[in-house]
């Protein structure tokens, strides 16, 4: 688990994340955290994100930036290891305890926030001030937004799910990276021929399944068929692209298109891009995060440029843009709606002037990620990883749609219900009519 | 009783009110009581009023009567997870016992080697259930396991993967971690046992194996039924390793009570439902202690040792 960290996929990594630790750790007032809503020194801010190298480094020096340049509206921050994250700001804000500014994820878990009336509405303010809007990517405010008004401030880095290849492996087998669904069906008999698992996969953690449905729902049927599920369209899911959609996935699985074992593979141990470095694996859809990882942990793997990356191919006769994409279209940044209108204030300066600024930029690019703002190829040419960046880059910006992955768009109810049943159709135990009926019941739920 | 009475001695009952010069000590419990009521009873009762409640664990508590406890009771998933929370305890319990039984028969003799042994078999309920769990899931690994590097296929099955050995593996890891604790336990209830009652039965010629049937088993009967309380209820809250072994996967196979509550409470944000899986838990735990109680049989004060 090196730099990969903002993701909030480590949720699950959970070493001491059981339940009571995660309540224990909310409850106790540990830490210098001055905090809360009422906040001791007046005027002075709080900012509470999550930790994990290199970007909590880049977030703490931002605050350290913003509070050189204004000695006298200073951001008290606050950074919290990933298990407990969620759970800490959940119970700070219902406790009214929560800091000025909250780092999140946006989507199912924003809104939850929103319609407990918790974090202020700032729509007006970048009405006000369209300058900060616009020089961000605009795909990256849709899991800002929630009823139409904009609820949190995009920041840091996008990170789409891209189709990772390992060049070598190809190679040996003489085949193509595929262009279409078809390509994909032959290639699994291609590697399974030369004892490679077409495939890698973390099947255990559950969303790296449903990256797969993303895609193929999106290539199918076009970002409409889950933009109605979000939407809580009355049975959304009975969609026909989606029992298309769901009745590839299976059949890709009974191919064995997955390395074998991959229900019992767990993402937080990066034990799948392992498969793919060491030649076990050919392929693997997996977020733009994980290109850290291999770059430190697969040795030269990287750096002689046997990584491959594509965008997920089109499938036959499929309605959806095969520029689209799935993923995370940012970080979000929160304003707790009961702080004082002083903390509101230095809040929207930081957002002015400190989020995403020149020194910012410059750090994400250095630890391989791309930031959210328009308009940064020159520096993309100048950072260490030029060509991946780009990659990155234009997938972002030309992605017609960037759609949110499921389990953050959805509520927290809807969510847990979509990876325990994506768990079971991985598995076989259920099929495409049962897996649309029992998504169907948790509609808008 | 012997022949040789000792001399009756007229005992006083002691007299209720006064107990003694210290006075009435009833109120020494009060400290325990008040920890008692604060950090059991008190979070107990908010549980049971929870689970008649909607609340998604950051707004309002709605009151919703029957609403969650019917949603629960109504899932079809329940009976499966109630189903997996029992297979688990029988099975790690018909694991457990007859093996911490006989390691701690064999450790409650006082020669060097086994006191040596002893400290050994201690170390795995020194670990955290986390790490265990950690190490397990990486030595188990398909790809890149024990099997793996050591070449054996045998050990290179899906051991994670497949919903059988899913099972098997969590019961195994479980007894991993917990018969070094029962043995513990049957040591110090092999040593409580009167010598004089070995000497007896070697006089009348009775060997190794037929002391072990008609004196250690017997002798051990409360001790084990502590040790199978223990486990059973135990078994119960196991969450930490299975949630970092399988995360109740494949699919739902090892997916125990404590699990579903967890994943409902505190990733579904469902509060309500999961209240009542910790009812269901509670209730569930205190029935199995009961009727543990009740399975030794009479009070649990009658001597073992009368005419020792």
């Amino acid at each position: 688990m090196a730099g990969n960290s903002y993701s909030r996929r480590n949720f699950l990594t959970l070493v001491a994340g059981t339940s009571a630790a995660a309540t224990l750790a909310a409850c106790g007032s540990s830490g210098p955290s001055t905090g809360g809503g009422g906040g001791d020194s007046k005027g002075a801010a709080s900012y509470w994100y999550l930790t994990g190298q290199p970007n909590e480094g880049i977030r703490t020096a931002t605050v350290e930036r913003f509070n050189k340049a204004n000695p006298d509206t200073k951001i008290a921050p606050n950074a919290f290891a990933n298990d407990a994250y969620k759970q800490k700001i959940k119970t700070a804000l219902g406790a009214g305890q929560a800091p000025t500014l909250i780092w999140g994820w946006g989507g199912g878990g924003l809104k939850s926030w929103v319609e407990a009336g918790q974090v202020e509405d700032l729509t007006s303010w970048f009405t006000e001030n369209a300058a900060v809007k616009d020089r961000l990517f605009p795909t990256s405010f849709g899991a800002a937004t929630i009823n139409n008004k904009i609820y949190a401030m995009p920041a840091e880095t996008v990170a789409p799910i891209v189709l990772f290849y390992n060049k070598e492996v190809f190679e040996k087998a003489g085949a193509q990276p595929p262009q279409s669904w078809a390509d994909i069906m032959n290639l699994v008999e291609v590697f399974k021929a030369k004892k490679v698992a077409p495939f890698s996969l973390a099947g255990q953690s559950r969303w790296t399944n449903m990256m797969w449905l993303e895609f193929l729902f999106d290539r199918i049927g076009g970002s409409e068929v889950f933009q109605a599920v979000f939407e809580g369209e009355k049975d959304a899911w009975s969609n026909p692209s989606a029992k298309l959609a769901l009745t590839k996935m299976q059949e890709l699985i009974k191919a064995d298109g997955f390395i074998k074992g991959f229900s019992s593979i767990a993402a937080d141990a990066n034990a799948d891009q392992a498969l793919l470095y060491t030649g076990k694996a050919a392929m693997m859809l997996h977020g733009t995060w994980t290109y850290g990882s291999m770059a430190s942990d697969g040795g030269d793997f990287v750096k002689s440029g046997k990584l491959g990356y594509m965008n997920f191919p089109a499938v036959e006769g499929g309605k959806g843009d095969p520029s689209d994409t799935v993923g995370n279209p940012g970080q979000y940044l929160a304003i707790s709606s009961k702080a004082t209108a002083e903390q509101k204030d230095v809040a929207k300066k930081f957002f002015q002037s400190a989020v995403l600024d020149d020194t910012e930029i410059k750090s994400f690019l250095d630890t391989g990620s791309v930031p959210i703002v328009k308009g940064t190829e020159t520096q993309i040419a100048a950072s260490k990883d030029p060509e991946f960046l780009k990659f990155v880059y234009d997938t972002s910006v030309n992605a017609k749609v960037f759609a949110q992955s499921w389990d953050q768009a959805l509520s927290p109810t809807a969510a847990e219900t979509l990876l325990d049943t994506i768990a079971k159709f991985f598995q076989l135990n259920i099929g495409p009519d049962q897996f649309i009926t029992t998504m169907n019941g948790v509609i808008g739920k | 009783m012997t022949s040789l009475a000792a001399p009756p001695v007229r005992v006083v009952a002691p007299s209720t009110d006064t107990g003694g010069r210290s006075g009435r000590v009833t109120w020494m419990a009060v400290p325990a009581l008040l920890m008692f009521l604060a950090f059991a009873v008190v979070p107990l009762l908010g549980v049971l009023a929870l689970s008649f409640t909607t609340w998604d664990g950051l707004g309002a508590v709605h009151p919703s009567g029957l609403t969650s406890w019917r949603a629960v009771l109504a899932d079809p998933g329940l009976l499966h997870t109630i189903g997996v929370t029992f297979l688990i305890m029988g099975l790690s319990w018909i694991f457990q016992t007859p093996l911490s039984l006989l390691i701690g028969v064999f450790l409650a003799g006082h020669q060097r080697y086994r006191e040596f042994l002893a400290v050994l078999y201690f170390i795995p309920l020194l670990l955290s259930s986390a790490a265990i769990a950690i190490t397990f899931k990486a030595l188990l690994d398909p790809n890149f396991g024990i099997g793996a590097g050591l070449g054996l296929p045998i050990l290179a099955q899906d051991w994670l993967g497949d919903s059988k050995l899913a099972v098997g593996v969590v019961v195994f890891v479980v007894s991993w971690q917990f018969i070094p604790f029962h043995s513990l336990i049957y040591q110090g209830g092999v040593r409580q046992i009167p010598a004089s009652l070995y000497e007896a039965a070697q006089i009348d010629g009775a060997g190794r194996f037929r002391q072990f049937l008609s004196i250690t088993l017997p002798q051990l009967k409360y001790t084990i039924i502590t040790s199978s309380t223990l486990m059973v209820v135990g078994s119960l809250t196991f969450f930490d390793l299975i949630f970092i072994l399988t995360s109740g996967g494949p699919a739902d196979a090892t997916s125990v009570l404590a699990l579903d509550m967890y994943q409902r409470g505190f990733q579904a944000s469902l509060m309500g439902p999961a209240s009542v899986i910790a009812v269901i838990l509670v209730l569930t735990g205190l029935v199995l202690a009961l009727v543990l109680r009740r399975l030794g049989g009479g009070s649990g004060d009658d001597s073992q040792l009368e005419g020792a």
